[in-house]
């Protein structure tokens, strides 16, 4: 399956360039990302628990960073075995580009899936990439602005969002 | 007045007792003390380099007790295929082979590449999870058409191009065929799919392989349809295990509709576990997993042409049809596409040449074998489609053009151009019977009344026939057949009465334990009672070939007949010792033996007693015990046929499709038991419904199977079905077997689907849509796109 996407980060090019190459904030935009872990300056490995409708499973495996075009442009892809559950596999090619307002982020997301999980959740892997992409995208833009202080945050997460979204604080002080 | 007993009575079914009280005695209510449990690593991706199987870690895990890999069937046989059938240029088909486990490479999702044995399911599944495995994916071959395209990855090296064979039927009318259409007044054609399907009979697999080291005998408990061929092919080809030292068990079986024929790597796998480890071990496959490791069904991509003179008389049929066999050649697969599909294709008509083109295609997905009609159901299927497309085309009422063209009732016995002769028929009284039982006379006022309520009522009519009974062991030896068809039945008949029949048939729905002792109470004028039916064990009966292809009663039946005949030939000459009579003098009727013209008689009884307690016997003309042994090969097959009537309802704007009514007007010969014959017909029927509108296995492009569940494989269920009429007072006994049975289990599955989609087509036509034709299943999205396109 293929989809796309694109939305606007308040930050320029630079430093929205600087965050999709940190392993901190990849680790914070994955969802059920509960490991990642540095092998070389464009490869991670991965522990991600997912689910897919009924099927949910802890997929071990590695994250590449590839086409490295800074800073303008990379393909983010990831590859993982679920055990039983079978195994998935995907990527995103992202691009940045200057507009008013800070940088445009492009995605062009793929995504195979096999095994159990296809044989039970295929009908449903189209949404579920959607939303791994929306979600990734999503919580990458929050995570760049920074929330606004006080905002509320009904999430379980809060307390590990509240450290998150002042990332950037952190990386420029 | 219907009988109450014997041949053509209502018996209710003694086997339902049993199943309907939860009592039933299936593979997996039995436990073997000590067994340990079995559970397969299965691949997951459709086509690769197996590179590594890694079991250290996941042997040390506990409870392990081993882990069976591909390389311990490197010196053993793989699974073998029952069917040779040769190409057009007269070579053998390509045979690849099928490991009983993956060996260097995996061909489909779910291909087996390790068998864990331990303690219990829980240990043996966490230890196959933790089998490494380095497997290089390689692109899947999917579409039948890319397969041969020259393009595509190999499946088998054996197998260029990945074709299995290219078969050609009859080849010697091959030229007249092209040139009648040459100069056909009209000639309609028509491309068309046979959707694949999933078997899902409603209990999965099941295997325990047990050995008594001992004695060195090998017993297997399975799910299967036919326990006497699976102890042959699997003891002489696979594990190389004698029979005598090889016992096969098939007790209450939940259904089979074909995928229980076949022999599976998992029953091998449990035998020989069961062997080299010297334990018992059990194999219970869920649902999930039977969905990627039993044989599926159908998958033709077919295009037909039909030409006709301009009275609508068929001049001639040609076809070339892509037949999928999946990844593996099943035990018949080879089969399905060709003898049991080209020579169907003369269908209930006097069409004088044909000439059909087969492809088998190997690809990256699960094997493909018979399913429930096997070939006759996509020969049926494509016939009755074109005919109806020519009918509308040439403005002529669909019943009138096929009954221009039926062989008439005085043709018989009646030889097709496609090698099979019928033996009797009446085409014209079936569909005179359907025409009075589903009210054609009624349907337009049925089609205002829909109209009154929104929805487009269809009309579908269907003419099939099939060849069942399948047998002639000569006849099936020439085209390719591996095994002999015949079927045996032991009749023993106890000291104190009571009678034992041993067939070599199986029952896993159809009813044997009834119908049987109905047949041979009738023959001795004993209560159904006083008779019980063993099947499915191979220690316990003779050599027999199983119950598919609707062969059990005629087939099976007709061997139970004549052991039965020579258990009353022998009975009567005990009879004339014991009246001091000649035997040629005694007469047995109604379970009393008399001599003609005197007072005296004896019953059958006290027959049965003197056999067994000789003290005043005629041992030298007559042996003691009262037992005997037929088997019985017919010489053809049989061929009931019938016409079917579906009415639907679409509504336009959902494209949903309800079935209003189905009729059935069958000729299955002579009756045994009308009851089970209504439960058939309604089964098969059950399942045509769910072929034509509800069910389709999916891979995706890259071999994964997309409906690998009842979230996404829709099984028709009792309120997607309507209320059936079934008929089967039209009769024309069969000629040659002693019953005059045809058949009927598998009719209803093959004659309903055309029958449906012609009734969608006809809604739709009569709605202003000018849809000539729609794939199965005829589900809302395609019927509301086919509406949306034709606008």
């Amino acid at each position: 399956m293929k989809l796309e996407g694109s939305r606007i980060i308040a930050a320029d090019r630079e430093t929205v360039w600087a965050a999709l190459n940190d392993a901190e904030v990849l680790k914070a935009c994955i969802n059920g990302c509960q490991e990642l872990e540095k092998t070389s300056d464009t490869s991670f490995e991965a522990t991600v628990k997912q689910k897919v409708g009924p099927v949910s499973a802890t997929f071990k495996g590695a994250v590449e960073l590839s086409d490295m075009n800074p800073p303008e442009s990379y393909r983010i892809s990831g590859s993982g075995k679920g055990g039983a559950a079978g195994h998935a596999s995907g990527g995103a090619d992202v691009k940045l580009a200057t507009v008013e307002g800070g940088t445009e982020l492009t995605y062009n997301v793929d995504a195979k899936v096999g095994g159990k999980i296809a044989q039970l959740g295929s009908r449903l892997i189209d949404g579920f990439a959607k939303k791994m992409a929306d979600q990734f995208f999503e919580t990458f833009q929050k995570v760049v602005e920074g929330e606004p202080e006080g905002a509320e945050d009904s999430d379980e997460n809060a307390a590990e969002d509240s450290e998150k979204k002042s990332w950037i604080k952190r990386l420029v002080s | 007045m219907p009988k109450d007993s014997g041949i053509g009575a209502p018996s209710k079914r003694r086997e339902d007792v049993r199943f309907l009280t939860g009592a039933g005695n299936y593979t997996d209510d039995i436990n073997v003390a000590g067994q340990k449990y079995v559970v397969f690593l299965r691949s997951s991706v459709a086509h690769g380099n197996l590179n590594k199987v890694d079991t250290a870690a996941a042997a040390a895990m506990p409870g392990v007790v081993h882990i069976f890999t591909g390389d311990d069937f490197a010196e053993i046989g793989g699974l073998p295929c029952g069917w040779q059938i040769h190409s057009r240029d007269g070579e053998p088909m390509a045979e690849p082979p099928h490991p009983v486990l993956a060996r260097g490479k995996v061909r489909h999702v779910g291909d087996p590449i390790a068998a864990v044995v331990a303690d219990s399911v829980e240990q043996a599944r966490d230890a196959a999870e933790a089998i490494e495995l380095d497997i290089e994916e390689l692109p899947a071959v999917v579409d039948m058409t890319d397969a041969i395209s020259g393009n595509a990855a190999q499946v088998h090296e054996e197998a260029p191009n990945n074709l299995c064979y290219d078969w050609g039927f009859v080849e010697e009318n091959r030229d007249a065929t092209m040139e009648a259409f040459e100069g056909a007044h009209h000639v309609t054609t028509l491309e068309l799919i046979n959707n694949r399907l999933v078997a899902n009979p409603m209990e999965p697999r099941v295997c325990i392989g047990d050995f008594n080291a001992p004695s060195g005998e090998s017993t297997l408990y399975t799910t299967s349809q036919n326990p006497h061929v699976i102890r042959l092919l699997m003891g002489a080809f696979v594990l190389g295990i004698p029979e005598h030292k090889l016992r096969v068990i098939a007790p209450d079986v939940g259904g089979g509709f074909g995928a229980k024929i076949y022999h599976y790597a998992e029953e091998a796998l449990c035998t020989f576990a069961a062997k080299t480890l010297k334990m018992p071990v059990k194999w219970t496959c869920d649902r999930s997993e039977a969905f990627i490791s039993d044989a599926q069904g159908r998958d033709h991509k077919t295009k037909i042409e039909l030409a006709l003179d301009a009275d609508g008389k068929f001049l001639a049929i040609r076809t070339e049809t892509l037949a999928n066999m999946g990844a593996y050649l099943s035990t018949f697969a080879p089969a399905v596409p060709t003898w049991l599909h080209g020579t169907l294709m003369a269908g209930t008509y006097t069409t004088p040449l044909i000439y059909c083109n087969v492809k088998a295609v190997f690809t990256n997905t699960l094997p493909v074998d018979a399913y429930r009609g096997a070939g006759r159901p996509e020969a049926t299927y494509q016939l009755e489609r074109v005919i109806d497309v020519a009918a509308r085309e040439m403005g002529i009422d669909p019943v009138e053009i096929r009954r221009r063209n039926f062989i008439p009732a005085d043709a018989y016995p009646y030889q097709t151009p496609v090698a099979v002769a019928y033996d009797t028929g009446d085409y014209h009284g079936t569909m005179d019977k359907l025409v009075e039982v589903a009210d054609f006379a009624g349907f337009s006022a049925r089609r205002e009344a829909s109209k009154a309520k929104g929805k487009l009522r269809g009309l579908g009519i269907c003419s099939y026939i099939e060849a069942c009974g399948i047998a002639p062991s000569a006849l099936v030896g020439q085209l390719g057949a591996r095994a002999g068809l015949f079927e045996s039945c032991t009749v023993r008949v106890n000291a104190a009465g009571g009678v034992v029949v041993m067939t070599g048939s199986h029952s896993h729905g159809q009813g044997h334990e009834t119908t049987f002792p109905q047949v041979v109470s009738e023959m001795l004028g004993m209560p159904e009672e006083m008779i019980e039916i063993v099947h499915g064990d191979t220690g316990r009966g003779p050599m027999g070939m199983g119950t598919y292809g609707s062969r059990s009663i005629a087939v099976g039946g007709a061997a139970m007949v004549r052991a039965t005949e020579k258990i009353i030939a022998k009975a009567t000459r005990i009879a004339a010792h014991l009246m001091e009579a000649s035997h040629e003098d005694v007469e047995f009727k109604d379970g009393m033996f008399s001599v003609a013209g005197t007072d005296k008689q004896v019953d059958f009884g006290s027959v049965a007693l003197s056999a067994y307690v000789p003290h005043n016997y005629p041992l030298e003309t007559l042996e003691p015990g009262l037992e005997e042994t037929a088997f019985y090969d017919p010489s053809n097959f049989t061929y009931p046929a019938g016409a079917y009537a579906c009415e639907v309802e679409v509504d336009e704007d959902t494209g949903v499709v309800e079935i209003a009514s189905f009729a059935a007007a069958d000729d299955f010969g002579n009756i045994i038991n009308p009851m089970i014959v209504d439960g058939q017909v309604h089964g098969g029927i059950g399942q045509g419904i769910g072929q034509a509108l509800l069910e389709n296995c999916v891979y995706d492009e890259s071999g994964q199977l997309a409906s690998g569940s009842f979230m996404d494989y829709a099984m028709p269920r009792a309120d997607d079905l309507p209320m059936y009429t079934v008929d089967h007072s039209s009769i024309t006994p069969c000629t040659h077997n002693p019953l005059g049975v045809k058949g009927c289990g598998e009719a209803g599955a093959i004659g309903s689907p055309p029958a449906v989609i012609n009734a969608v087509v006809d809604a739709l036509q009569s709605g202003g849509h000018n849809v000539t034709h729609l794939d199965m299943p005829a589900s809302p999205d395609r019927v509301w796109a086919a509406i949306q396109a034709a606008k």
